[in-house]
């Protein structure tokens, strides 16, 4: 494998860096790890809070399977050891956002062992081939409440709706070596649990950040002392936070300082990180088995659900695409990089191969082609993504139809496609509608050719004599002269007829 | 006719049943007990006599109406105060609860009231069911009603279930709930002449119990006789799918198939607890046991349970290290007291209010628990303890090949005095027999077995094998008719 060569240029000389992430991914479920309560984002503050998550006297958490599961289903998308054999332990610490005074987490024995993720190559970005990041484990555990300081002048106001939600701690192994390593990886755990449909990949609304945790040394060497920054919540500010701390960490070294372990916070505004707690005043969570959760235990028919349940994975997916599909690399890239881009263009793809009668293989190409250069592209005009397209896949098969049969050409189809957008009418109602047939009448084509190269006939002349770039011109006024409705291969094979005289 | 508080908790509801008297005459008769005795007794933290009339009425109403009545159809009873009750104040005797109204029942306090029992009030215990003497309790502790002869000194009730147990011994209740985690059903039932079982962990939902030692803590019924528990323990128990520790197999007729007769049956007497020095009349009530049990025809056979040295230090680990974590969320933030001096900000905040909130004895475990579960003594303490509570339910176990019951003492002295036990060591060293059931999980009772050389309670614990409550109910009540126990404290309240 092929190491980065990302350095930090320091004054005395060069330096790499060392990357681990942990990345929390909340789960998606109706209900939270250990209640019945619902986990919408944006609720009216503890609105959705049961005596479980307020921590009332004598309530006791019970396991949510389906949160377990999706877990188990992200490990197995990592090529996880999967643990039948887990266990719950308390982390205690007091905070107002924290009502148990411990967090139901796994530290002893988490659900998810060893897996990896391959993050792909990126000449641009400094990464020459392929990498596999190891993940050392995944486990479950509760979220918190949130503080609210903005409420009043001098009292905080807690809120307690994330109170237990459940997150996976997904821990990497210290593998990265470049800002763009650990944005890509952090890219890639997202688009696998969008894919497996255990976390939503929400950034914006927290449903996914990282503690990112950096350290230098001279390449070769040992590891450094590391320091991790807490709740980065983009991808974009996991490079800057590698760049900004490793930076730091050089200056400090090179100054004659040395790096402690500690906690610290981003600020993006400033694009630099500040301490929070130093390892003297970490906490001591004096961690031990949860004794009101029983050890989980699963059975094989459960993972074999969750196992059957999985969707293909995009490695996978891509992979298919450019060899069964024949599309190109970069294509079969964009169009799996997320999972509703892929949702949208399979279905898209099937309607088309079924509406043409065709094999996928053979309609791929010109979907793929029509999604991505024509259609995200009106939509972009329109402010609109895929998830709030006012077509459907199947709308846009019927669209992509008229094509494949030479009813309208491809720049009619560009009308077509704004019209529908437009009116929401289908293809062939527009079609219908305003006319737009191609025209493939050979005589009223051959007349109209007639008129044009009788109107024409000093450029004939010297088409004739050897200029055929003139050719374009030709085309160009009979498809003018059809309103653009005439079939222009037939365009074609007529005009060469016509002027080889 | 008898007074209707003498009555147990079958005759009441057999009376109401067949019309004898009226559930609401015998609720009137309790709150009246109650009230004589609160000042006396201190056995309630809360009473609630409208609860009590409001359940017997809808009993009396559905019998009029001839439709069925449930198990415990007519019978008041007293809830220990550890059990959250909706619309009446849970405090498990400390400050830090004070005022605080549950807006939920705790699962086995509901089905009580759904047997068609009704509420006579919140009963005192040690402060978070913490302690063997009720003398933690904020609330000050209760008194038992017995007293030694010629002595008028005031005598613990036992603890934590101290107010379940003087009110029962007392007769201010035909029953009363208890929980055990360490022997806090059993201890209380042997110093005051009554009958309570421990049942196996995870036979009692509990959920809406405050915590203590979540490993440990289980509910139980504390009644005049083996019967009685049977018939409660029934209504109390069950699968709950809101505790995960709950056990989900169905709860047996236990006191439909309450048989004395132990012929087959083998009881082991444990080496290990002939402890030196132990006290005569609790050696002697339990030689006495052992003659019933043979009578009774079980074969007695020696048995060991090595580790039991251990099971103290153990306990008096693993208990204080879950209530350490256990108790983390009486912060002063959503619920309870809250202290927040001027200009405090939140560690000041939480530090005033668990200073003021929690009682000596609290404080103490969970200092103690705390310690052993940092890091640089985890190892030491809580996954070392861990270990040799395993090597005692192995004990158990090995045990269990040899015999069907166990038979031991409850507790190694009668009741003493209020304040006679100033060190909380020699209150832990009151556990030592009841403590290793508890960290096996297994069902124990105590059943009342005589009185001591001054005319004190004294009573025999029956373990049994997991699950196995009828083992331990059928030998209890084997002892029982035997024992003929009939002491009544004399009436000084």
């Amino acid at each position: 494998m092929t190491e980065s060569t990302y350095r930090i240029q320091g004054a005395t000389g060069e330096w790499e860096v060392v990357i681990g992430l942990e990345v929390h991914a909340q789960v998606t479920s109706n209900a939270k790890l250990f209640s019945g309560s619902a986990t919408a984002f944006g609720a009216e503050p503890n609105s959705q809070v049961s005596l479980v998550d307020a921590a009332m006297p004598g309530m006791l958490p019970v396991p949510n399977m389906e949160c377990i599961r999706q877990a188990v289903r992200t490990g197995m998308a990592i090529e996880a050891a999967i643990n039948k054999w887990s266990r719950f332990d308390r982390k205690n610490y007091f905070y107002a956002d924290l009502p148990q005074g411990y967090q139901i987490s796994q530290l002893y024995h988490p659900l998810v062992g060893e897996g990896s993720l391959t993050i792909e190559a990126d000449e641009k970005a400094g990464i020459p081939e392929p990498k596999v990041i190891g993940i050392e484990r995944i486990h479950v555990e509760q979220d918190a409440g949130k503080l609210m300081h903005d409420q009043h002048p001098t009292m905080s106001y807690v809120d307690l709706n994330r109170s237990g939600v459940a997150l996976m701690e997904i821990v990497s192994r210290p593998d990265m070596r470049s800002p763009a390593e650990a944005g890509a990886y952090l890219s890639k755990l997202r688009q696998i649990v969008r894919y497996v449909g255990s976390c939503d990949g929400n950034m914006d609304q927290g449903s996914m950040r990282a503690d990112v945790n950096v350290s230098v040394r001279r390449p070769g060497d040992e590891f450094g002392t590391r320091t991790e920054t807490k709740n980065v919540n983009s991808v974009r500010f996991v490079m800057a936070v590698v760049e900004s701390e490793a930076k730091r960490q050089v200056a400090l070294i090179e100054d004659g300082g040395k790096v402690v372990q500690e906690t610290r916070l981003y600020d993006p505004d400033k694009n630099e990180t500040r301490s929070m707690r130093s390892k003297e005043d970490a906490h001591d969570y004096r961690y031990f088995p949860d004794p009101d959760l029983l050890p989980l235990v699963l059975d094989d028919a459960f993972l074999e659900e969750c196992r059957a349940s999985l969707p293909e994975l995009p490695d996978a997916k891509r992979a298919r695409y450019v060899d069964g599909l024949g599309l190109s690399a970069y294509n079969a890239g964009v169009l799996t990089n997320d999972v509703d881009t892929a949702r949208w263009f399979e279905a898209l793809l099937a309607a088309t191969a079924s509406a043409q009668n065709k094999p996928e293989a053979d309609v791929a190409k010109q979907a793929a082609n029509w999604l991505l250069s024509e259609f995200f592209g009106a939509l972009n005009k329109l402010g609109k993504d895929l998830s709030s397209s006012p077509i459907s896949p199947e709308g846009a098969a019927e669209l992509l139809a008229l094509v494949g049969n030479g009813t309208i050409s491809g720049s009619i189809a560009k009308q077509v496609l704004e019209k529908m957008l437009e009116t929401g009418d289908a293809a062939g109602v527009i079609v219908e509608r305003e006319g737009l047939k191609q025209n493939s009448d050979t005589g009223a084509i051959e007349a109209v050719i007639a008129e044009i190269l009788t109107k024409n006939a000093d450029k004939v002349e010297q088409y004739r004599g050897g200029k055929e770039a003139l050719f374009g011109f030709f085309v160009g006024q009979t498809m003018k002269a059809m309103q653009g409705k005439a079939n222009p291969q037939i365009i074609n094979e007529l005009l060469k007829k016509a002027l080889a005289g | 006719m008898t007074g209707l508080t003498d009555l147990g908790l079958i005759a009441i509801r057999d009376g109401v049943a067949k019309g004898e008297f009226t559930a609401v005459e015998v609720a009137q008769a309790f709150n009246a007990a109650v009230a004589e005795a609160q000042e006396a007794l201190n056995a309630f933290i809360v009473t609630t006599p409208e609860a009590a009339l409001a359940a017997a009425e809808k009993v009396d109403a559905t019998r009029a109406a001839g439709k069925e009545l449930g198990k415990l159809a007519g019978v008041p009873i007293g809830m220990k105060d550890l059990f959250a009750t909706k619309g009446v104040q849970t405090s498990a005797a400390s400050k830090i609860l004070e005022g605080f109204t549950p807006q939920y029942e705790s699962t086995v306090s509901q089905k009580l009231w759904d047997a068609g029992a009704g509420m006579l009030g919140k009963l005192n215990l040690d402060q978070f069911a913490m302690g063997s003497s009720n003398e933690s309790s904020a609330f000050g502790p209760a008194i038992s009603p017995w007293r030694r002869k010629g002595d008028t000194a005031a005598l613990t009730a036992g603890g934590s279930s101290g107010g379940s147990s003087a009110a029962v011994a007392a007769r201010l209740c035909p029953a009363a709930t208890g929980t055990d985690t360490g022997g806090s059903i059993r201890q209380p039932a042997a110093f005051t002449g009554i009958s309570g079982i421990k049942p196996t962990y995870g036979r009692c939902s509990r959920w809406g119990i405050v915590a203590f030692a979540s490993s440990l803590d289980q509910a139980g019924p504390m009644a005049h006789d083996v019967a009685d528990c049977a018939l409660m323990l029934e209504a109390m128990a069950g699968f709950d799918p809101k505790d995960a520790t709950s056990l989900d197999m169905p709860v047996p007729d236990w006191s439909a198939l309450l048989n004395a007769d132990l012929k087959g049956k083998k009881v082991g007497i444990p080496r290990e607890y002939r402890i030196e020095g132990l006290n005569a009349d609790v050696a002697k009530a339990w030689d006495d046991g052992i003659a019933w049990l043979k009578d009774a025809g079980a074969e007695v056979v020696d048995i060991s349970l090595p580790h039991s040295k251990y099971a103290l230090a153990t306990y008096y680990i693993i208990a204080p290290a879950e209530a350490s974590s256990n108790l983390a969320r009486y912060d002063g933030v959503r619920y309870g007291l809250r202290d927040l001096p001027d200009g405090a900000n939140l560690q000041d905040m939480y530090a005033a209010t668990r200073a003021a909130g929690f009682g000596a004895e609290v404080k103490r475990r969970i200092l103690i628990g705390t310690y052993v579960l940092s890091a640089g003594f985890y190892d030491a303490y809580y996954t070392q303890a861990q270990k040799v509570r395993t090597l005692i339910s192995r004990d158990f176990e090995e045990a269990f090949r040899q015999c069907d019951v166990i038979l031991a003492p409850t507790a190694p002295t009668p009741a003493f005095a209020l304040g006679e036990k100033s060190n909380p060591l020699d209150l832990y060293l009151g556990d030592v027999f009841s403590v290793p059931a508890s960290l096996a999980g297994l069902p124990a009772m105590s059943v009342p077995a005589g009185l001591s050389s001054d005319g004190l309670p004294l009573g025999l614990q029956i373990i049994g094998r997991p699950f196995d409550e009828q083992g331990v109910l059928n030998a209890g009540l084997a002892i029982e008719q035997r024992a003929q126990f009939s002491a009544k404290p004399e009436k000084w309240w």
